[in-house]
């Protein structure tokens, strides 16, 4: 066994330290902003890897028990999917281009929104409320999904954050 | 790509220490591997996600996601994370002689 061990090499060996934890803002409230984060802290969680996940703004859609569910993509303003505007405009086409991804999505077993977070709360990862919007928009605890631990002040976020790599989506 | 001795016969392992061909796979191989990976024990709660991740592999080709493994290996994301702490599913891939799943879920 102790051969074995020599024989591998670890990060460590190779000079890079290994990232030990991921601080994710998420501050968009349309499918494309939220999933990436998703993804990353989960992603994150299979590495062993500590993640934090803080809401602001209309990021915080992702977690509210009224709106999770309606999560759209952006038809409008989002040159990716290569739509006219006005096109992207008319009503119901958010709802087909949702649909679709969501179909898409599932064919590669990612989850819907709120099974995602569970997934990722499940596996240890932390789920957070930014307090400023949480004020600005007069939500309490008990607009949230049950995988909040909490609200947070920047403050206490960037100290929960301490020796973490920060991404801002 | 390293081959090394091991239990009495010749293994070929990745950089990463994976097996490169899952036939060459033992159990006393895959707990020499869990020792290695810092899990002392594998309990028979360890086995049970380890054999539905080498059964999945062997019989389909693709490891199963994180998601997979919580909702059909009978073994919770929360007990899951509780017994391969530093990732379930690739610590369970490396244990069970499979290749490192690939996959973002």
């Amino acid at each position: 066994m102790t051969e074995l061990l020599e024989v591998f090499e670890t990060e460590e060996d190779r000079g890079r330290e290994p990232i030990q934890k991921a601080s994710i803002v998420v501050s968009k409230g349309s499918l494309e902003g939220i999933y990436p984060a998703l993804i990353m802290a989960n992603g994150a969680r299979m590495e062993g890897i500590e993640a934090d996940l803080f809401f602001t703004f209309f990021g915080l859609d992702a977690i509210r028990k009224d709106r999770q569910a309606k999560i759209k993509v952006a038809t409008v303003g989002n040159p990716g999917l290569h739509m006219p505007t006005l096109l992207g405009a008319i009503p119901g086409m958010s709802w087909i281009a949702t649909r679709m991804m969501g179909t898409q999505m599932e064919k590669l077993d990612i989850p819907p929104i709120g099974e995602f977070l569970e997934l990722i709360h499940d596996s240890g990862g932390h789920i957070y409320a930014c307090q400023a919007t949480v004020e600005m928009f007069g939500l309490t605890m008990e607009d949230f999904v049950p995988q909040v631990d909490g609200v947070l002040t920047v403050g206490e976020f960037y100290d929960r954050s301490a020796g973490a790599e920060i991404i801002f989506t | 790509m390293t081959t090394t001795e091991f239990v009495g016969s010749q293994v070929e392992r990745d950089a990463e220490g994976f097996l490169v061909h899952p036939e060459q796979w033992t159990r006393t191989l895959g707990e020499a591997i869990a020792h290695e990976s810092g899990i002392a024990e594998l309990t028979p709660r360890h086995w049970q996600v380890v054999d539905f991740m080498r059964e999945r592999y062997l019989t389909t080709g693709t490891a199963p996601s994180i998601r997979a493994l919580g909702k059909e290996s009978g073994v919770p994301v929360k007990e899951l994370y509780a017994l391969f702490p530093k990732g379930p599913a690739k610590l369970a891939a490396k244990i069970g002689g499979i290749p490192k799943p690939r996959g973002c879920i």
